[in-house]
This record gives structure tokens, C-alpha cells and sequence, in this order.
């Protein structure tokens, strides 16, 4: 594998899980605004979102009684999943190409991603 | 106003920062973050939320057409990624201890003084010697000009990953800021061309936002109703950006950036002032 072969696949990988979440997003946003679009706003106030809409499991969990709410969260986190794709990816990638600098490099911001993201 | 004319003036102004974020490298929370709070009065965590989903969508819609066509360098990127996320892992503890409101006036003038600097750099930068940890770790790249590839070298790699280091501290302190000092440590440290500069930073943006979209996610920062005109209008903005890079002049983009970083600068000098970042 060369380096122009994985820009294309990154490149792909990366529009791929974007358009997939405008996908979703989109079809949750348009059936949102068909139910709620003529109230008003309520965002000046911080209440936080409900359990179901703060994590992937709570959200699948509620998946059964589909809201349109549900699904644009669902969309937005098949939006934030994808950065983290792309690295890993990149270490498959680098592991392919026999870069064992790159694939140490990109094993360390996996790691600190993950510790990120599942820690705090 | 009702929800559905408000969604339609918050996809507006976030297709306006998806264009800009993917031209200069930020992001685009410059722009949402501001009006969203100063403007239409929503309340600064739900601000943030959608800022967060903004840097990301900006960051993949642009960083897919950049990293195909070659402009990003995903070397780079990749390296300097350590200490980006390092940083903002550390940035983040950090939080209760340093005074984010002072460190905001501080960082506000640090931009200041840096988009003067990048807008005055058109006399051709004096060129160090060649840094041989930039051959080592394969930074040396090329990208497409008007008449085929042009090379580049890149220098000074420690300063780079120290200042990166430095940008993702930030972003974990005061949430917003990194790809300005992502793009500037790039730029006028390493001396990596501008448009490179901004496409690596735009295909790194999104990683660091994903390492603190999981605490957002959790703490019920990120509302559905909200994010969903921004991620959309951000991408649809990107999208456009990402296709006037190939053609844009050097010095045009120069411009805008210090243009956009100037307006950060002042955001972040005044909410520093009002204690608003917290």
C-alpha cells in the first residue's frame, strides 16, 4: 500500500461517515421540524438532554420508540465516531505498509484518544 | 421566533463558518459560538455543544477532498497528533486549577499578535537549515500548484510539536482556539506551506474535538435540536470551501486567516473580561 492509496482511502472513509450522519441527521431533522417546527425555541436555558440522548448505549437502548430527536443523536454520533475511524484506519494502514514509526505513532494518539474518550 | 425559522438562521451562519473553517484551518466554532450565544441568546453549554459537532463536521467534510487531492499531509497530521491530544488530555485536568478567565486575555493577545505577524509574512521567510528529524519521520511532502506538484521541506520539527503541544493545552483549557495555533505552529514555525498548513489542520481538528466530545456528550451538552442545523448548514459550508482551495491565492487566504484569528482574538480577550468561558 502507498501513501497516495491511503489519502484515497482516508478521503473516502472520511466523506463516507459524513454523509452517512447528514444522511441521518437530515431524514431526523426534517421529521423534527414537521412536528415541533412551529413552537418555540427552548435553548436559553440549560437543562441538559435526557439520559437516552447522552451516550451510545442509553441511545440504542431507546432506539425501540424511535424519536426524531433520537435520531439526529444518532447521526451526530456516527459524525463524531468518524475522526476516530480515520486513526484507526491510518495504524491498519501503516501496519500494511511496514511503517513501523507511524504504526508506533499512531498506536500512542489511539491510546490517548480512546483514554479520552472513555475516562472522562 | 419559531424553532423552524430559528434552525434556518443557525444553518445560515453556519454554512458561512463551515466555508471560512475549511479555508483557514479553525474550524468554524469562531463564527458559531458568538452568535449563537451573543446574537440568538442560547445558553453557553448548548453553545458549546453545537460549536464541538461544528468543528468536526467541518473538519471530515473539508479533510475528505484535502486529504484526496493531497493537500493535507497525514504524516504530519499523525505526528503532531500526539501532542495535540496530550495536550488536550492535560488541558482538560488543568481546568481547576488555572485561571482560564486570565489565561483567555492572555491567549487573545498571543493571536493578536500572531494574525499581524501571518498577514506580514508575504517577504519570503529567511530558511533555516534542514531539520534531519523531518526526514526521519517522512514529513518532506508535496502538493498540487497550478502547473503540477510543488515539494516542500519542513523545519524546526520540536518547536512544531511543542507549540501543538501548546494548541491542544488550550483547547482543553478554553475550549475553542486550537486550530488557530494548529495552523500558526505549522505555518510560521515548521514553514509548511499555507495551504497545507490549513488542510492538515483541518483534517486534525477533528480528532482533538472528538477526544472531549465524549465528556460534552456525557455532561448533555449536545442537543439534537440545535446541532442539527448547525452540523448541516457547517457541512454544506465546508463543502463549498474545500473546492475554492485548489485555486485560491496564498495571499487572499493569508488574509482571511488573520481576519478570522482577529475576530477570535477579540472573543476570547472579552469573554475573558466577562467570565464567560466557564
Amino acid at each position: 500500500m502507498t501513501d497516495r492509496r491511503i489519502e484515497e482511502i482516508i478521503g473516502t472513509l472520511l466523506r463516507a461517515g459524513v454523509l452517512l450522519s447528514a444522511a441521518i441527521v437530515l431524514t431526523g431533522g426534517i421529521w423534527y421540524m414537521a412536528r415541533h417546527g412551529e413552537q418555540a425555541p427552548s435553548y436559553y436555558r440549560f437543562l441538559g438532554e435526557p439520559l437516552e440522548l447522552r451516550g451510545l448505549p442509553a441511545l440504542i437502548g431507546s432506539l425501540g420508540a424511535l424519536r426524531a430527536r433520537t435520531l439526529i443523536q444518532l447521526g451526530l454520533i456516527i459524525l463524531i465516531a468518524t475522526p476516530v475511524a480515520r486513526v484507526v484506519f491510518s495504524l491498519i494502514a501503516f501496519w500494511l505498509e511496514r511503517d513501523r514509526t507511524y504504526v508506533v505513532i499512531t498506536l500512542i494518539v489511539l491510546a490517548i484518544l480512546l483514554y479520552s474518550l472513555m475516562v472522562y | 421566533m419559531s424553532l423552524l425559522s430559528f434552525s434556518g438562521v443557525v444553518f445560515a451562519v453556519a454554512a458561512i463558518a463551515g466555508f471560512l473553517g475549511s479555508l483557514t484551518g479553525l474550524g468554524g466554532g469562531v463564527v458559531v459560538t458568538p452568535v449563537l450565544t451573543m446574537l440568538l441568546g442560547v445558553d453557553f453549554h448548548y453553545a458549546i455543544g453545537a460549536t464541538l459537532v461544528s468543528v468536526i463536521a467541518t473538519s471530515s467534510g473539508a479533510a475528505a477532498a484535502y486529504v484526496k487531492e493531497g493537500f493535507s499531509n497525514i504524516r504530519v497530521g499523525m505526528f503532531l497528533e500526539i501532542a495535540t491530544t496530550l495536550g488536550a488530555v492535560a488541558g482538560a485536568h488543568l481546568t481547576a486549577i488555572v485561571p482560564t478567565s486570565g489565561l483567555a486575555v492572555i491567549f487573545g493577545l498571543v493571536l493578536l499578535y500572531s494574525a499581524w505577524q501571518s498577514f506580514h509574512e508575504f517577504s519570503g521567510p529567511k530558511q533555516p537549515r534542514p531539520d534531519p528529524l523531518a526526514d526521519r519521520l517522512k514529513l518532506n511532502g508535496e502538493y498540487p500548484g497550478p502547473s503540477g506538484s510543488l515539494r516542500y521541506q519542513v523545519y524546526r520539527v520540536k518547536s512544531g510539536f511543542g507549540l501543538m503541544f501548546g494548541a491542544g493545552l488550550l483547547s482543553g483549557l478554553l475550549g475553542i482556539g486550537s486550530g488557530a495555533m494548529k495552523v500558526i505552529a505549522m505555518d510560521q514555525a515548521m514553514l509548511i506551506p499555507f495551504k497545507v498548513s490549513t488542510a492538515t489542520s483541518n483534517f486534525m481538528i477533528g480528532v482533538t474535538a472528538a477526544a472531549s466530545a465524549g465528556i460534552y456528550l456525557r455532561r448533555g451538552y449536545i442537543d439534537p435540536g440545535l446541532a442539527m442545523p448547525v452540523m448541516l448548514g457547517v457541512l454544506a459550508g465546508s463543502l463549498i470551501g474545500a473546492r475554492q482551495l485548489f485555486g485560491a491565492k496564498t495571499r487572499a487566504l493569508r488574509l482571511i486567516f488573520a481576519a478570522v484569528v482577529t475576530l477570535l482574538a477579540i472573543e476570547m480577550i472579552y469573554s475573558g473580561f466577562t467570565g464567560g468561558l466557564k
